[in-house]
């Protein structure tokens, strides 16, 4: 943790220094006759940001902050493991959304998470993964006239069988 | 006495069948669009407003009056029992309602929630049947330096008051206002801040995606690796009993809270362009000022969830005073039921009260009702929201994966915002291992493109001279608070400092 915390101060500086860099390209400073430049909000925030991180470091350095003065791993194997299971789930569910739609994708989301993760039943996996994005599908494009991604061509045929019900 | 005819003839007109059918059906629609992540009462009203078309003019905005009214209580819904505040003024409901959830007393968060919304809204109905038209000149003396010092206070409840970090404090406030000033610069028209150059910035960053990644993805991570996997199901009572008794504990640790953020939110809630979002922080900052047991704000304090709760309400209901008064829309969503009015031939301003008398006090004399129907019907539905809590955590961990990804593409429909929730969700659970907290963030996104342009308005109208934050009657004496706040924790480490050696 305590390296980790340095590390991440340090990151959050260079961020810090890249917004007040891209906030550079509009003006900084006060402009007689027509107030503080478009980038006087964001520039000097951002420099307040890196002073923070600068406070952040110095309290790691006395070490007064809590994860300053633990010597325990950041993540250990379960739980860099449950951020792949978990986290790596939600990066292919929305990439999956531009294939196979926002319905489809829910669907093997719930079935991945439910059944692999979750060692739910059949019984339970099977209904909660179809029903869901059906419910949903009527919600959305149905009561609240929102349309989703609907993927690639070839979730065409489907989408048109639940527009028909709807419309 | 003329004000108590024309609000009772105004009752009347709302409990017409018509009218209290529609203010039913609005309350529970209401509802469930609030506790949905993602949907607040802006899409609820935008979505309905072409069915007002069917009924009278009276009829209709008393039908979208009752939706906005619902899903300012729905709104709690989501932040006590996902943990995702389904809109920016039910962020700070999360700070105490969701580890209420999480000790398993999410039936006393929801009541509490329930009657403080009820509360808020009665003591706003309360002030605007009585003092509608001076309330209406009180907010127009709010000028930009004065909205500015009203944003700065409601940063610095966050300094002055959190025990967390001061330094990662400081830091989330400026991450969100820097997030939120992503896009165009408002007054220029020039585009800022668009990162990597990736033009989907171009759009700006808007407060669902901040707040929907850092609770509903990042939280969650969170919570299943602090958990460790044993977190099978939460199991909060419920029975009659438990509600009556949760119902009293309520009223008895939640009535400070209440009563601040009864006030306070109408006051915030009817100057323009402020809102219900500071008003709920400002009343959750106060509550834990002056309460004796601060240290229970943040671990599931009922005051902390009645605070901001009452404040929402109450300024829900405050917001549309400047809109019927003076024709100007204090938030979002009174701005569509503004556009409806215009829409069914009514004009907003002064006037409306001389020559629409039967259309306003029936108005008025729904939000009473409505705020009734409001407290009943999500009474009625608590058992429902509470079932969803015995779900077995791995079927609630990825239906509110899914949630917060459909929702959040609803609220945006941008691809481009989803990834960034998940980026955002990401960030936010590192961040949160080293203890930064992260609401600041999310509230500044809400509060910056109010903050940012009354900032450089009042310096624009002082020639850069900052003493206007001072000189001004109402914005100095808000700037002084403001500022005692946030150099408070200096204070404390210098008197710490300076007690051993004395």
């Amino acid at each position: 943790m305590r390296l980790g915390e340095i590390v991440t101060a340090g990151v959050l500086a260079l961020l810090s220094i890249y917004f007040m860099w891209k906030s550079s390209e509009l003006p900084i400073g006060y402009i007689s006759g027509t107030g503080p430049g478009g980038g006087a909000w964001p520039f000097w925030l951002s420099a307040i940001m890196l002073i923070c991180c600068g406070m952040i470091a110095f309290n790691w350095w006395r070490g007064t902050s809590p994860p300053s003065q633990s010597e325990e791993p950041m993540l250990d194997a379960y739980g860099w493991r449950m951020l792949a299971l978990v986290g790596g789930g939600i990066i292919v569910f929305v990439g999956l959304v531009s294939v196979i739609s926002m319905y489809g994708a829910i669907a093997v989301f719930l079935l991945y998470y439910t059944r692999a993760l979750g060692r739910h039943s059949w019984t339970v996996v099977l209904p909660l993964s179809f029903i869901t994005p059906i419910a949903m599908f009527f919600f959305f494009e149905g009561a609240m006239r929102i349309t989703m991604p609907t993927g690639m061509p070839f979730m065409d045929p489907i989408f048109d069988i639940g527009y028909e019900i709807i419309y | 006495m003329e004000v108590l005819a024309l609000l009772g003839s105004g009752m009347l007109l709302a409990l017409e069948p018509l009218n209290l059918a529609l203010i039913l059906i609005g309350v529970s629609v209401g509802l469930f669009i609030g506790a949905m992540p993602g949907l607040g009462s802006v899409n609820g009203v935008a979505i309905l407003l072409p069915v007002t078309f069917l009924v009278p003019p009276s009829g209709a905005i008393i039908f979208l009056a009752a939706i906005y009214y619902g899903a300012m209580y729905g709104g709690a819904v989501s932040s006590v029992t996902l943990g995702i505040p389904g809109a920016s003024t039910a962020v700070a409901t999360t700070f105490d309602g969701r580890p209420l959830a999480r000790q398993g007393r999410a039936s006393l968060a929801l009541v509490t929630a329930a009657l403080a919304s009820f509360v808020g809204g009665t003591v706003a109905n309360l002030l605007f049947t009585g003092f509608a038209p001076l309330l209406a000149n009180v907010a127009l003396s709010f000028g930009p330096p004065e909205v500015f010092a009203l944003m700065l206070l409601a940063f610095a409840t966050f300094v002055g008051l959190g025990g967390d970090d001061i330094p990662k404090t400081i830091f989330s406030i400026c991450f969100g206002l820097v997030l939120g000033a992503i896009g165009f610069d408002q007054i220029s028209g020039a585009p800022r801040l668009v990162l990597f150059d990736i033009n989907g910035f171009l759009q700006g960053i808007g407060f669902l995606v901040l707040a929907i990644g850092v609770y509903g993805i990042g939280e969650m991570l969170w919570t299943i690796e602090q958990t460790r996997g044993e977190v099978t199901k939460m199991t909060p009572k419920m029975t009659v009993k438990g509600m009556a008794a949760d119902t009293k504990e309520a009223a008895k640790r939640g009535w400070k809270g209440t009563a601040i953020g009864s006030f306070l939110g109408f006051f915030v809630g009817i100057l323009p362009a402020a809102g219900a979002t500071p008003g709920s922080l400002m009343s959750y900052g106060v509550a834990k000022m002056v309460s004796r047991t601060p240290e229970e704000f943040g671990k599931g304090s009922p005051d902390g969830v009645a605070a901001p709760e009452a404040a929402n309400n109450s300024a829900s209901t405050g917001s549309m005073l400047p809109m019927l008064t003076l024709g100007i829309p204090g938030s979002p969503t009174t701005a569509i039921l503004l556009g409806g009015m215009v829409i069914w031939g009514l004009t907003p301003g002064p006037r409306l009260f001389i020559d629409e008398q039967e259309f306003v006090w029936g108005l008025i004399g729904s939000f009473y009702i409505s705020n009734v129907a409001a407290l009943l019907i999500n009474l009625a539905f608590i058992p429902l929201f509470i079932w969803m809590l015995r779900m077995p955590f791995t079927i609630l961990a990825p239906m509110i994966f899914v949630l917060s990804i459909a929702g959040g593409y609803a609220a945006t429909r941008d691809m481009f915002d989803v990834w960034l929730m998940v980026i955002f969700g990401l960030g936010a659970f590192f961040l949160r291992k080293f203890d930064y907290p992260l609401a600041p963030a999310v509230l500044a996104i809400v509060l910056g493109p109010i903050a940012e342009p009354t900032l450089r308005q009042s310096l624009l109208l002082s020639s850069g001279d900052p003493a206007i934050f001072f000189t001004r009657p109402i914005a100095g004496p808000i700037t002084v608070v403001a500022l005692i706040l946030i150099f408070l924790p200096l204070f404390k480490l210098l008197r710490r400092k300076k007690s051993p050696q004395t």
